[in-house]
């Protein structure tokens, strides 16, 4: 309808699936969100745990699922393990964005880890949650500033000169781009303070992203480890 | 005594709960099992009656009586009930070892009983007869058995007192030896009267033989059973923790909650007291140690500084501070300066910036240096406007990092919030 596309920012629709194992917080999160006509999500699925998320996932394809950590069943990880397939489906992708309570290291790095596009926790304001999900939904990534304290201080304590190739470590920008997050500093404004493009920074921050799935040297793990986090 | 008589009406048992009374043998005055004292307390007889009914049964009924009082003794736990009065044969003092008390009247009349039912048996059983051949290896044997059974029962006595010393273990093993000697003897000597003495070692071999078989049987089982149990003690030890933990979170978060409740329509008041006690929670949840008390002592490091200056601003203003902290590093006396200045710059974001959304404190231990900044997305403010009278920014921060050596910069935009930044040199470097 021309109307909602004229109250939604930009006119554009994503189609949200809520796992989470508490039916008040989906609740909320539905009635935070889920006004299609003036934000643009629609919520058209409920899972509360890993069994009927993967179910619902399946069945209703998704643009973005918002994926709570701590789920009966497995938890997020096990939902994203059995998604993969439709993770990597070349059309009607799912993406996955952890939304959950806790900022632990380790749920984070595991979800992020297990394939989730991006990682905030529920004291977030409905409106940035609108716009992480728009974002997830174009592909980009989406940190918390808490999250992105995390990898710094996983690739921090691994500083020692690079052994074999640079596949893995954040280059001096993507290390700029981390820092200003984990100080606050929204997208627009890193891209303002670092005379870049946001677009520039999605895609950096993205590019973390992915050096964090295919970590082939197993720092991270290592660095997890050593802090009793897994 | 109306406690056995007392109706358990469902609302009478959870006001005050009357204790069923359960037969136990009884641990504490006993002479062998504890099975006349116990039964004699379920009862309400005196003991001595119970007693004197088990010896009457052993005697004319044909070791009935033996019979019955080893079927106690297998099935009845050993307990602490059944003590009718506090008439004990024995005082136990306070390192477990017991002694005997003053004969009083009871122990004299059993004793008598004793001795007229000993009489009585040796009278009727021709001892030195022919049947006489097959009672003293029984009656070893029996001994035997005793030993050891009271010996277990012992060994479960000591779970609940601890008051087994070397001396007393070494008096136990011995128990033991002497009750598996006494039950060998008596079999062998069965064996040997009965048939003759040269059949022996062939008795012996098949002896062997079954208990061998009977270990290679039961051995698998046995294991399993093991196995089971320390599993079982190990979901024992699990389920004590998730007490633990249902335990602090009844104690602190229900207590918070029922704070909120009460002043839930002063939102900064709930505010403070929620972020309190998330704060709490997840210290309890996640440090390594789990302790989740509040620290008296002053932090040795700079993340943990920056943490709980952090806290305590915040429990003092009432405004959410978001706290990321990247590496670690000790606390020395030009860090400590940083951590106050930092302190400061979190009341000024709080008081002045904090209705802009929660305050970001971020703090980078480096190579050379620390890098603290406290961000808000308040109004912001315009330093060059501040009067000079004004020291709160001038002094406590700026001034503050630049009599130690680092350096405070400070960002305002009208509408994008204040930014402090503070650096300092790392000491390790300096010096």
């Amino acid at each position: 309808m021309t109307e909602d596309n004229a109250v939604t920012q930009t006119g554009r629709r994503v189609r949200v699936v809520l796992v989470d194992d508490h039916r008040m917080f989906r609740t909320g999160v539905q009635a935070e969100i889920g006004e299609t006509a003036r934000t643009g999500v629609e919520v058209v699925g409920e899972a509360a745990d890993v069994d009927q998320a993967v179910t619902v996932i399946t069945a209703t394809r998704p643009e973005v699922v918002l994926l709570d950590v701590h789920l009966p069943g497995g938890g997020g990880v096990e939902v994203l393990r059995r998604c993969a397939p439709l993770m990597a489906a070349a059309e009607n992708q799912v993406r996955f964005l952890a939304l959950s309570v806790s900022d632990a290291a380790e749920d984070v790095i595991g979800v992020i880890r297990g394939g989730a596009r991006g990682y905030v926790t529920k004291t977030i304001t409905g409106t940035d949650l609108v716009d992480s999900v728009f974002r997830v939904q174009e592909g980009d990534a989406v940190f918390s500033p808490r999250l992105a304290g995390f990898v710094l201080d996983a690739f921090a304590s691994t500083d020692a000169p690079p052994v074999d190739e640079d596949l893995d470590r954040l280059t001096q920008r993507e290390r700029e781009v981390l820092r200003l997050i984990a100080r606050g500093y929204a997208y627009k404004e890193i891209a303002k303070q670092l005379f870049i493009s946001v677009k520039t920074v999605e895609s950096h921050v993205s590019a973390v992203l992915r050096k964090l799935q295919l970590s082939n040297r197993h720092e991270l793990t290592r660095w997890a480890t050593a802090r009793r986090l897994v | 005594m109306p406690v056995a008589a007392a109706p358990r009406t469902p609302h009478a048992a959870d006001v005050d709960e009357v204790p069923q009374r359960k037969l136990y043998r009884s641990a504490d005055g006993r002479m062998l099992g504890g099975v006349a004292r116990g039964l004699a307390g379920h009862l309400g007889l005196p003991v001595i009656w119970v007693r004197l009914a088990f010896l009457g049964l052993f005697m004319w009924g044909d070791g009935l009586g033996v019979l019955l009082y080893a079927a106690f003794w297998v099935f009845v736990p050993l307990g602490v009930g059944g003590r009718s009065g506090h008439r004990s044969y024995f005082d136990t003092l306070p390192d477990g070892t017991r002694r005997l008390r003053k004969p009083d009247k009871g122990q004299i009349t059993a004793l008598i009983a004793l001795c007229i039912g000993a009489g009585i048996f040796i009278s009727q059983v021709q001892v030195g007869g022919a049947s006489g051949r097959y009672v003293w290896p029984t009656l070893l044997v029996g001994a035997g058995v005793v030993l050891v059974w009271r010996q277990a029962d012992n060994a479960r006595r000591a779970h609940w007192t601890e008051a087994a010393g070397r001396h007393g273990r070494l008096l136990q093993v011995a128990r033991a030896l002497a009750g598996v000697a006494l039950v060998g003897v008596g079999l062998t000597v069965f064996i040997v009267v009965r048939g003759s003495a040269a059949q022996l070692g062939n008795v012996l071999t098949a002896t062997l033989a079954v208990l061998v078989g009977v270990a290679l049987l039961a051995g698998p089982w046995l294991i399993r059973l093991t196995q089971d149990l320390s599993e079982e003690r190990l979901m024992r030890i699990r389920a004590q923790e998730r007490a633990e933990v249902a335990a602090h979170v009844h104690d602190s978060v229900l207590h918070t909650l029922t704070l909120i409740q009460r002043g839930a329509e002063d939102a900064g008041e709930v505010r403070r007291l929620a972020r309190a006690q998330e704060r709490e929670l997840r210290n309890w949840l996640y440090n390594p140690e789990g302790t989740g008390k509040e620290e008296a002592e002053e932090p040795a490091t700079l993340a943990e500084a920056v943490k709980k200056t952090a806290a305590e601003v915040e429990d003092h203003h009432g405004v959410p501070i978001e706290v990321v902290v990247v590496g670690d590093c000790p606390l020395d006396e030009r860090l400590a300066a940083q951590v106050q200045a930092a302190r400061e710059a979190m009341v000024n974001a709080a008081k002045y910036g904090g209705e802009g959304g929660p305050v970001q404190v971020y703090a980078e231990v480096e190579a050379q240096s620390v890098f603290v900044s406290v961000r808000d997305r308040g109004p912001g403010f315009d330093i060059d406007a501040v009067p000079d009278d004004r020291m709160g920014v001038r002094e406590s921060i700026i001034g503050r990092m630049q009599r130690n050596g680092g350096t405070a910069r400070l960002r305002s935009a009208p509408d994008g919030g204040t930014e402090v930044e503070l650096e300092m040199e790392r000491a390790a470097n300096a010096a």
